[in-house]
Parts: C-alpha cells; structure tokens; sequence
C-alpha cells in the first residue's frame, strides 16, 4: 500500500498569492494514498527540507509529492532530500505550482482547484514509480579533434596539456587551417603564422596527440564516452617514415603549372608537394589528378630523386579504427562561391579577387613575397576598391546573416595596403561598420584616420573592364546616394563567410544538428554554446557560424575544457529515464515483435538488435533492445511501437494513464457533487 | 504548332517591324501564333502608377480571354507587356482573395490554372533552338551585342528567368544562329525608357553609355527584345549623338530580326527599313562609329 508524502511551498507570496496554499494540502490530504499532506512557506530552504526528510522517516513514506516550482529549478534538490532520508530520488515528484499555474493565473478558487489537480496528478504518478538507479557508462579517455585549423589546435592542445590522449584528423595535407594562409591579424597586425607555426610544431611533437593529415573521417559509432571512430587515411603515396622533408622531388617534379590551393589559385604548385613551407607534417603528397606518372603511366622523376626511396605509388587508402570518449568538431568555414556575383565580375577579371586570395597578396609567404602587385600584370595598384558585405546580409542573392569578420579584415586590407603603397588610394564600399570587439572599433577609426582610407558608405552596382581600369560603379549614400565611378587597379570582394563544403554531409555522419546554412549548432544559443545536441561531441571555431581569431581559440578552450570534464571521472552517470523493451519470463520472454520501426524512428541510434536464444544457442527470437548509454529518452520508439512493448522508464503507459485518469475521476466526482 | 500570343500596343505602332519579323520567323520556323482575340492594353507604367486593381484588372482580362481560348501558353514579346502579365499571374496565384476580386472587376471568370506566360526568349529556347541547325540558310556571322534591359529578367523572384545581372539566354541564341556575342558591362542597365518623351537628355546619356560600351567593344550590331529599349537605341539616335559628340551608326535590331536574316528572309518582310538607323553591317570592318567634326 502507497503512503505518499504531498508538500505544499508557498515560494514566498509566488505561489501563495494566488494559490490557497493550506487548501491544496487540505484537499490533496484526502486523497487514498496519501497519509501526510503539509503546507511551508520555503520548502527548498533547510526548514522545509527537514519536514520532508522527517516525514519519509516517522510516516515511512514511500513516495514523495512536492508542489512548488518547475522541477528545471529545484527537482535535483528534492530528490537529494529524499536520497537523505533513505528514499530512492526516483520517487520524489515535482508538481509545477509556480509557472504552470500562480504565475500565470489570476488568484480565484478555479486556480486552487488547478494547484489541487497538478498535485493529484503526481499522487497517482508516484504511487506507480519505481525505484530507479542512475546509468554508469566507462569513459575512453581519448579525445578526437576534427579538423587542423587554429580552432583544432587550440582544442588539442589543451586537452593534451590536461593529460588526455589527442586524435588529430585533417582533411589537408598539412594543419593550419585557414589561420595559416592570412597575412597579418587584426587588430594588433601581428604576423599570422609567426604566431600560428609555434602551435602546429606543438602539436606535431606533443607526446599526448596522434596526428593524421590527409586523412578524413570515415564512419563513428557509439555514444558519448565510448565513440568508435574509423579514419581514412588517404593515400599520400609517400613513405612518411622515411621521408625526411628535403624537397628534393617537389623541386624536381616536371608538373609545376597547378594552381595552389593555399595561395588560393595565386601561385602554382608541382604535382608532388607540400603546401607550404612551414607544413606540419613537412612532408609532400602526390596530387594523383595532376601526376604524369598516374596519368600518363610515365615519368618518376620523384621516385629517381629521392635519396630515401620514399615514393610508394601503389600505396593505398588505409582505414585506422580508434576508440575515442569525446569529440571536438573544428572543421572551419570557406568562403562563398563569387558566382553569387556576375555583376562583380569575380572569375572574368583577373583583378577582382577574394579576401583570402588578398590576404595571399599580401603575406611576406605569398605568391609575391608580400609585394602588393595585381595578378593581371604584376603591376602596383595605384587604386584599389574595398567590397563589404559581398555576399553577407543579402537575402537576394547571398546569404542573410552577417559575415562578422568581414568589416574587420577589410580596415586591415585596407590597412596593409597603404602600408605597402603610400601613394595609393584605398577605397571601402560598405553598409554598416560591425566593430565590437576589444580594440576593434579604434582599429578601423586608424584605418580611416591615420591611413586615409576613404569609407564610403553604400552599395557597388557593378564593375566592368574598360581600357586596363576596373570601373566600379556605386553610390554614396550618406551623398544622397549619389552615384559614384571609381577607376580601380584591382577590387577586393569581402566574400561572406560560409560553412565548409562536406559540413552537411559530416554532421549527418556524427547525428549532430546543423542550422539551414549547414553550420553546426549549439545544444543552446547561449548557455551550451560549445555543446551540440548529440552527447559528447562538442563545437570549435568557424564549423558554428563565421567568427574571428580570438573568439575560436576562446571556444576551442571552452570545447576542450568540457572534453577535460568528462574524462575527469572514470564513469559517467546518467539519469535512468530511458526506454526499456518489455521483457518477461520464457515462454514469452518478450512481446517485442521484432518490426524494429522503433529503430528506424530513433534520432540516436540507440535501438539495437536482441537474439533471444535458448541455452543450447537455438534462436528464438530476435527483438529491440536499449542500449542506455545512447538513449536520451525522447519517447519517439515508444509512441510508435505497434506492441506497446516499450515503456519509458520514469513515464511509463501505466504513469501517465494514472495520470490522465485521475483528472478524468475528478470530473465524475464533482459532478456527482452538484 | 499553335502558340498563343499577346502583341500588345507598340507591335503594332512604334514597333512593327518586331511584330512583322516575328510573324515571318515563326511562320518560317513552323510555328502559328494565334492572337488572344479583343486583347487590350497592359497597362503599361500608367495602370500601376494610378491603382494596383487596376494594374492587376486590365492583364487579368487578358489572361481570362486567354483562358479561355484554352491557351495553355502565352508568347509576350513585349518586354513591358511580358513584366506585367507575368507579375500580374503571380500576384493573382499567390492570393486567391485578390484572384476573385478582379474577377469580379473584370466580370470575367479567372480560374486558377492561368495560362503561363514566356517572352520571346523562352519561346525560343522551348520551341525553336533544338532544330535549328538546319533551318538556318545565312548564319548571322556579326559580332553582336545582347542587350536585356529591366524588364525581362527582373524581378528575378517572380519572372525566374536567366541571372539577372548577367543573363546569358539570349547570348546563347545568337551563338547558334552563327553570331559572336561580345562580353559587355551594359547588358541590363537602364536605357532611358519612358523619359524618352519627358526628359530625352537622360535617355541620351544612358543609352549613350550603352551604345558607347558595345561599340568600343567592337560589336556590329545591338540586339533587342524590348520595343522601350529599340526606340530609345534607334529614334533616339540623334540625341544620343548630339549629347555625345559621336556619330554612332551601330544599328540596334530586335532578336527576331537577327533569327529571319539568319533564316534567309527578306529584308523587307522582316520590317529592317523601318528603322531610322540604318541596318547596315560593317561586315568589312568599318567601325560603327564615324567621329564627328568637332
């Protein structure tokens, strides 16, 4: 027989002011079951506490109903309380009081009669609770780190330094990230990869971190704690063991003519390379599309220069299994496709280039050693127009939401600019300056002061060739959007900022959420922003949304201290409220049909397969099972299970039928009343 | 095959000639275009200045007369007329309260399966370009440039119909009839349009630029969709070059006039006499432009 415990809070005057707080424990004390029925002012302060603690202790209570605020706000407490008292928290309940009803509703009987049913409610739940023992699930204290760029590295290195094994995994041939292909940072104008090289050496030599470049994310299974993560390791076709990063055959290689993807198509690259100078691993690959020999079946030269017999054309793609207990995505951005933009004519002018193709320009590492020269011809751009927003906050024909780091760069562009030509003129087309930020809004105020670049607010229409010029045509709308001409030697477009190519497809992969621009998303906006949706997996940098240095390496840190967090503890614990497949006693053993709709519907991949066998190991019958360290129990398989043979555990079909029927008996009874 | 067809007013005054080229093509390409009979204005600028019912009600007659003659389609060549009756069928689709108010207005019943409107272009592209290698007698061997305008691919939300900052449609067209279309920076801006009677300076200088762009690009000839754009290239001519100080000679012709010659239609029959700039090419190389004495 139940003997239920109801505690009635008056949150102060929050609940009390429009709830008859005595009536409600008056009435609720008339309900079978419940043999204590009590009303206090503070509930959740010590006082309080004690009179639930000694009421499970005098009354031998077997289950607990407190009526007070939302169970977000205090549930944990009151099921310490009655932990305290040798209760199982399990059989504690919150009745919301506060915001389902005084706080929403005028103070009259109807809503006393609301607080008496919220009660009742829970009395019929908790009668039918069971005692429930929280999930421990043993943690793989390995981490793996998605993605090489500075939001990678950051992550890595901090949880390496908290003493956890790293797994590194880059797309590229080389870490860095886009960070390694800008030339100066704003706002200090300190040298990117001076302050960037340091790090990728660290986590190349870190003995906690294992680094696989070129390689990519094959396939993850399992749940927080204990992922298992296959690598494809793509085919470098070079021993890396015994290669020693001379040279020798990216110098030799006959196929010097491809475009490079780190000087952004700006500069050429042979068929055997490495990105750039300062690589981690410093260590060349073979671009099989470009390669004579895998083309044309001749050639070799790099397999003839090289003095440690390195070169291993038949190398194939090799698949790495890693067990692995949280992960860091860190994946980055890129920036948007400029055909977004025929007016500008990005890909028919050879002088109207891209943000990161200027950032190339101008690094002491780029094509032109840093010298400010046109790709057209080389020549020194005497004027030169600055395009913001070239695709943000344009719904039309972009994308809507703002770029953020698109006002900074270009002041600093525009910056470097006159820093290397004196004479030259600088211009800025912009819509609005979004400067927030520590010594960001001085920093644009020098651009525009110290340097003399000219701002003008408002849009370019279009720009076209005409005798050698770029003419851009605009309006100056702080003028009177008057229209505007400039003759320019070469335009910067400040193309938006958006998620990485293969972003849709990753998160599909690792069943995390993504926003309709395929960013990956945060568990909440503000209050789990490195968090995803999916258990243990966590976010860094620009796979989120566009964001600057600074900030990245702020969420990079932030990812890898909640990485740190989870390894603190051998198991993790995790609140029992999962689903459970109906099990019994042979010769049923279970009334799971096997349909395993269930499994098809479950968004974490939480249903396995069951074979129910005899002792001799003579199948019987294959059925749905849970596995607990995966379930966040959602309830989905539940509603859909054609033989109700899943119940939830803490909500199960018998809870909240009682529920449901206990407000039904309410009506019979009033009315047999009147 | 049938085709339905709205000429609207200029191909019948200001541009006949693109009515006249248009029928002989189609009639040489196989193609009857049947006329939505009692057909009235558009509205033009003036309806949509005035009032929105009415800039809706006067394409809406025309849709229903369409309807019903069972016209699934309708051929616009008119760039204006194209804008507002495909506006017009937009709006009315997207609203059906509006849908049974001009019905009402118009005291016609519109339904909503409104027959779909195309330009010129589209017809071309749908019903012409997959066999015309073989039609064509005399390829049209000029450099030429394509001129859009406003109105055919804007608004891009509701005409869906090439990029609209640099379509290409037309380009391809010409490609196909033998021409070489040059890659310009005037392919959509402004000509003028109806400041052609209030304030011709403007047009003078906008039109200038365009024809200025295309001639320093070595383009022969400007080709056209719009009678708006035709009328300010061509009789506004002297204008533009009194503004100037060029003597442009560069003809600009409509599209179906460039497809008729490729054809091997008569000169004549496609209206080129019309025009007040005379439709010669400087097939041997004379430039498009005699530089006037100072």
């Amino acid at each position: 027989m139940s003997r239920i415990g109801v505690f009635v809070c008056h949150c102060g005057e929050n609940i009390s002011a429009t709830v008859d707080c005595h009536k409600v424990a008056e009435t609720c004390a008339k309900v079978p079951g419940v043999v204590h029925s009590v009303d206090y002012k503070y509930m959740c302060s010590d006082p309080g506490q004690n009179l639930i603690r000694e009421a499970i202790k005098e009354k031998n209570l077997t289950g607990v109903v407190v009526a007070a605020c939302s169970p977000r706000m205090h549930e944990p407490t009151f099921r310490r309380t009655c932990a305290d008292s040798g209760l199982n928290p399990f059989l504690c309940e919150m009745a919301n009081l506060r915001e389902h009803c005084s706080w929403v509703h005028e103070k009259n009987d109807v809503t006393t009669e609301k607080a008496i049913d919220l009660v009742r409610i829970l009395v019929e739940k908790v009668k039918r609770n069971k005692p429930l023992f929280p999930i421990k699930v043993p943690v793989t204290k390995t981490a793996l780190v998605l993605g090489g760029g500075i939001a990678g590295i950051q992550a890595a290195l901090d949880i390496a330094n908290s003493g956890h094994k790293v797994i590194m995994v880059e797309r590229d041939p080389s870490i860095g990230g886009h960070m390694s292909q800008l030339s100066e940072t704003f706002p200090t104008l300190d040298c990117s990869q001076c302050i960037l090289t340091p790090r990728m050496v660290e986590v190349a030599q870190h003995p906690n971190i294992t680094l696989y470049t070129y390689s990519e994310l094959e396939s993850l299974d399992g749940f927080i704690g204990n992922f298992k993560v296959k690598i494809r390791k793509k085919a470098r076709c070079v021993d890396e063991k015994l290669c020693t990063g001379c040279g020798l055959c990216t110098q030799k290689c006959p196929n010097k003519k491809i475009p490079s993807e780190f000087n952004t198509g700006l500069g050429t690259r042979t068929a055997i390379y490495v990105p750039f100078p300062q690589a981690v691993p410093n260590k060349p690959v073979i671009d099989k599309a470009n390669c004579t020999y895998f083309q044309k079946g001749k050639c070799k030269l790099c397999e003839k220069i090289c003095p440690t017999q390195a070169i291993r054309y038949d190398q194939q793609d090799e698949i790495i299994s890693v067990d692995v207990g949280g992960i860091v995505l860190a994946t980055g951005f890129n920036v948007l496709d400029t055909d977004f933009f025929p007016e500008y004519g990005y890909g028919k002018y050879k002088d109207v280039i891209n943000g990161l193709q200027f950032e190339r320009l101008a690094s002491a590492s780029g094509p032109t050693l840093g010298v400010m020269k046109r790709p057209s011809d080389g020549k020194t751009p005497e004027t030169i127009v600055f395009i913001a927003c070239a695709g943000s906050r344009d719904s039309a024909k972009g994308i809507e939401y703002c770029s953020k780091i698109c006002c900074m760069y270009t002041a600093k562009h525009a910056m470097l600019y006159k820093h290397k030509v004196h004479h030259g003129k600088a211009y800025v087309f912009y819509m609005d300056i979004r400067a927030g930020g520590k010594m960001y809004e001085e920093f644009v105020r020098r651009a525009i002061e110290e340097d003399g670049v000219s701002y003008i607010r408002g849009r370019v229409s279009r720009i076209y060739e005409k005798n050698g010029k770029l003419i851009v045509k605009g309006a100056d709308t702080l003028l009177g959007a008057q229209p505007m001409e400039i003759e320019a030697d070469m335009v910067v477009l400040a193309t938006a900022g958006v998620a990485n190519a293969g972003a849709e497809e990753l998160a599909q992969k690792l069943h995390v959420s993504y926003d309709p621009y395929h960013f990956f998303a945060e568990a909440h906006p503000k209050l789990r922003p490195v968090e995803t949706n999916t258990a243990g997996i966590f976010l860094a940098g620009a796979c989120q949304a566009p964001r600057d240095i600074p900030e990245t390496v702020a969420q990079a840190s932030g990812a890898a201290s909640k990485v740190a967090a989870l390894f603190s503890q051998d198991e993790l614990t995790r609140e029992p409220l999962i689903a459970v497949v109906h099990r019994t006693a042979p010769p049923i053993y279970s009334s799971c049909v096997g349909c395993f709709i269930c499994q098809s519907a479950c968004p974490y991949q939480a249903i396995e397969k069951e074979e129910i066998r005899t002792r001799d190991g003579k199948l019987i019958k294959t059925v749905a099972k849970v596995n607990p360290g995966l379930c966040q129990g959602c309830g989905t398989c539940v509603a859909l299970c054609r033989s109700k043979s899943i119940d939830l555990q803490g909500y199960s079909h018998e809870q909240v039928y009682a529920e449901v029927i206990s407000l039904l008996n309410r009506g019979e009874e009033s009315n047999v009343g009147i | 095959m049938k085709l339905g067809f709205y000429p609207g007013c200029s191909l019948e005054g200001s541009s006949r000639e693109y009515n006249e080229s248009l029928c002989a093509s189609a009639a040489a390409l196989g193609i009857e275009l049947q006329a939505v009979p009692d057909w009235n204005c558009c509205g033009a600028t003036a309806a949509h200045n005035l009032n929105h019912n009415l800039s809706l009600a006067l394409p809406a007659r025309i849709l229903a007369l369409a309807q019903k003659e069972k016209m699934p389609e309708l051929v616009v060549p008119c760039a204006a007329c194209f804008s507002r009756l495909k506006v017009t069928r937009h709006e009315l689709l997207e609203n059906e309260t509006l849908l049974k108010e001009i019905s009402k207005i118009i005291e016609m019943e519109l339904t909503p399966d409104i027959p779909r409107i195309i330009n010129i272009i589209e017809m071309l592209e749908k019903y012409v370009m997959a066999d015309i290698d073989g039609k064509i007698k005399s390829p049209f061997k000029h450099k030429v440039a394509c001129y859009y305008g406003c109105l055919l691919v804007r608004p891009h939300k509701i005409l869906k119909f090439d990029r609209p900052e640099d379509p290409q449609s037309m380009d391809g067209i010409m490609k196909r009839i033998g021409a070489t279309p040059i890659d310009w920076a005037f392919k959509v801006e402004c000509c003028g349009a109806g400041f052609s009677v209030s304030r011709t300076d403007v047009v003078a200088k906008l039109s200038g630029q365009i024809i200025e762009d295309a001639v320093s690009r070595g383009a022969e000839a400007i080709v056209v969709a719009c009678p708006m754009c035709h009328s300010n290239l061509d009789l506004r001519r002297k204008a533009i070059n009194d503004y100037s100080h060029q003597n442009y000679t560069i003809p600009a012709i409509y599209i179906t006039q460039a497809i008729g010659l490729a054809l091997g239609l008569d000169k004549k029959e496609l209206g080129l006499h019309r025009h007040l700039v005379p439709v010669e090419f400087p097939a041997t190389g004379k430039p498009a432009v005699t530089q006037t004495e100072a």
